[in-house]
């Protein structure tokens, strides 16, 4: 039988290196399609004989776009390593920096990644289908988005005095006091944020009223929902435990995320370098689940800010209280959750320990081994290390974010494939369906392939004696 | 004059360079206003342009056989090459992977990490690239500008592009020249 194959090579607008083959049946019908992620780093093994209080900056290495999260979760995996955690004003403005880092991550996502596909159209010409195009076509909502951007990478630079790849937080706490000056500077650009947020929503929910269509068969599909919460189940981004429901929404699990072992297991496919994770006792892939934004959404029962809060009453009313299951409303949750972290910098802002100046506890009570978590913009993160009594680290382990999402992304390009790819003479704007079936999810490949990363868009339709039947290609030419 | 067309991919690295690139904020506009802003990772091109462009900018080493089709193409098809940042100047954090093994590394990710499925095999399809040593950008093709840092601040990735813009030679010295 002839089968044919489209490949999707590199995918842009997002973080890292994929590609995707689209396998086609003589009739010109999607039978299968695969996301590839493509890129090895091996942090992994290289880390091994490094010193514990090196890892926060090594690790962010691993991703320039959520170098925060990396440098978090491995701080508190020191903490726990050294036992020594952290006193209240550290524990307070590493999470002021995180809110930060969520601010620029989900803005510049949103604006400049996903944006061209809902502000321009998902079939509108390559060659201005981007944030040039953008400036173009709306030039005062692009330099919003500038200046959205711009204020959560200015947090993280006012608190850690750096924007990319900081030094600030070490095992045990931070190594800067926050001024009363510095405070009022990230206060006076607070109101302008949030409103350039709700900007955002009210786009994302005019764009989901007019694409009814788009949003009701664009990869809707169940799975488990996976993150941080609060005590009382509320969303969390900097510490809680880790709650699993279903796709009905009933918890599965609540438990202490440094005991994720005992919880998750990864799988390996021999197509990709990124792993697939999932909840061992449903086992593979029965106990896949999503995180990120959407996945946080469905996990959380409210939100402690109000505007979020009010927001999330809304998404939650689309699927009348069940988990919300469309790809595309990843983009909603995302704005909900910026929201919150806009709101949140307000109420850390507001206590006054946070101008303290006890910000690092020097007694240790060594324990050789420690697990950090944190709730990354594009969902958990897990360091875990294990360190000889000198320091030095004997071995790592990490399940980076955008791999809990590696089944969901892969079954989000195969079902948009099937539903919007048709032969034989395949159009480039269904392809760039496919590909904004991945950008929904925010993929971090460097993150995911910290193991591993790479994306890139030439199409070659074959044929299975492997002759070329048609080329599609986003060069320039 | 046509503005200058500018290319410009990542490869081994952690897309950090990039983002200093954005950090350049409101000046972003400017720049896209001095050149013509082609395949980019945040642009739908997906490759230089065939006919070539003025400007091609890498930022990442080489760690795989895809890494190097695209330093190859790049060189191929622009005029100056620009190495941006630690990674593409001399291997940075990643090359600490050439302290090991390939084999180890991939087994230490695949098949021996606490939480991956008992059993599991080193992923090999043919659809996937095959790791290599990392090496700098120019341990793989010449490269005419080296801009170090990590990332390199936004303030000297301006100075890069709009000297380049401007057909003129960027010197690095002083405040711009930082190795952090």
């Amino acid at each position: 039988m002839v089968t044919q194959k489209i490949t999707i090579e590199p995918v842009t607008r997002i973080e890292g290196h994929a590609k995707v083959t689209i396998h086609m049946n003589p009739d010109g019908k999607v039978e299968r399609a695969y996301l590839h992620v493509n890129e090895f780093r091996g942090f992994e093994k290289f880390c091994e004989g490094r010193m514990v209080f090196e890892m926060p900056l090594i690790t962010p290495r691993i991703c320039g776009i959520c170098p925060v999260s990396h440098h978090l979760a491995s701080s508190k995996a020191g903490d726990e390593l050294y036992g020594c955690p952290p006193p209240r004003t550290a524990v307070l403005l590493r999470e002021l920096m995180h809110m930060g880092q969520i601010i620029q991550s989900h803005g510049m996502h949103f604006f400049e990644l996903a944006g061209p596909d809902l502000l321009l159209g998902f079939d509108a010409d390559p060659a201005i289908r981007n944030v040039v195009g953008l400036i173009q076509a709306n030039p005062e909502l692009t330099v919003k988005a500038v200046n959205l951007r711009k204020f959560g990478q200015e947090i993280i630079h006012t608190v850690a005095g750096r924007r990319i790849h900081p030094t600030f937080s070490v095992p045990g706490g931070v190594n800067k006091t926050l001024k009363t000056d510095d405070r009022d500077y990230i206060l006076a650009n607070l109101d302008e944020s949030i409103a350039t947020l709700q900007v955002g929503i009210s786009i994302i929910k005019s764009w989901a009223e007019k694409n009814r269509e788009d949003i009701d068969k664009f990869a809707v599909f169940p799975s488990g929902y996976f993150g941080m919460v609060t005590p009382d189940n509320a969303l969390e981004l900097y510490d809680g435990n880790i709650r699993l429901i279903d796709s009905q929404g009933n918890q599965l699990e609540k438990f202490d995320g440094r005991k994720y072992l005992d919880y998750i297991l990864e799988h390996v496919e021999n197509w990709s370098y990124l792993k697939f994770p999932y909840y061992k006792k449903l086992g593979y892939p029965a106990g896949v689940y999503r995180v990120g934004p959407l996945g946080r959404l469905n996990i959380a029962e409210k939100i402690t800010t109000p505007l979020a809060d009010a927001e999330l009453k809304l998404f939650k009313a689309l699927n009348h209280g069940l988990p919300v299951e469309n790809t595309l409303y990843y983009h909603y949750a995302r704005l909900i959750e910026g929201l919150f972290a806009a709101e949140k910098v307000r109420e850390l802002l507001d206590d006054p320990d946070i101008l303290g100046e006890d910000i690092l506890n020097t007694q240790k009570d060594f324990k050789g081994e420690g697990v950090g978590l944190i709730e990354a913009p594009r969902g958990t993160l897990i360091h875990h290390y294990w360190a000889n009594p000198n320091g030095q680290i004997t071995k790592v382990n990490l399940i980076v974010s955008t791999g809990h999402n590696n089944w969901a992304m892969s079954n989000a390009v195969d079902s948009v494939a099937k539903t919007y790819v048709t032969g034989p003479v395949v159009q480039e704007g269904m392809l760039n369906r496919v590909e904004a079936a991945i950008r929904a999810y925010d993929p971090c490949l460097s993150c995911s392939t910290h193991a591993v990363g790479q994306m890139p868009l030439t199409i070659e339709v074959m044929d299975s004696q492997g002759n070329l039947t048609q080329t599609l290609s986003r060069d320039a030419n | 004059m046509a503005k200058p067309k500018v290319s410009s991919d990542w490869m081994a690295g952690c897309a950090g360079c990039h983002m200093s690139l954005l950090d350049m904020d409101e000046r972003i506009l400017q720049v896209v206003e001095l050149v013509d802003l082609r395949s980019t990772p945040i642009t739908d091109l997906k490759v230089p342009d065939e006919k070539g462009v003025d400007v091609g900018i890498l930022e990442g080493g080489i760690n795989n056989t895809a890494n190097e089709e695209v330093a190859h193409r790049m060189r191929s098809r622009c005029s100056i090459l620009v190495a941006l940042g630690d990674c593409a100047v001399f291997g940075g954090v990643p090359a600490m992977r050439n302290f090991f093994t390939i084999e180890e590394s991939l087994r230490r990710a695949y098949v021996e990490t606490e939480s991956t499925e008992p059993g599991s095999k080193i992923p090999d399809d043919p659809e996937l690239c095959v790791p290599t040593r990392v090496r700098s950008l120019q341990e793989v093709v010449p490269v005419d500008i080296f801009v170090p840092g990590c990332p390199p601040d936004a303030d000297t990735i301006f100075y890069v592009l709009s000297e380049l813009a401007q057909g003129r030679r960027p010197v690095l010295k002083g405040d711009k020249l930082s190795w952090q």
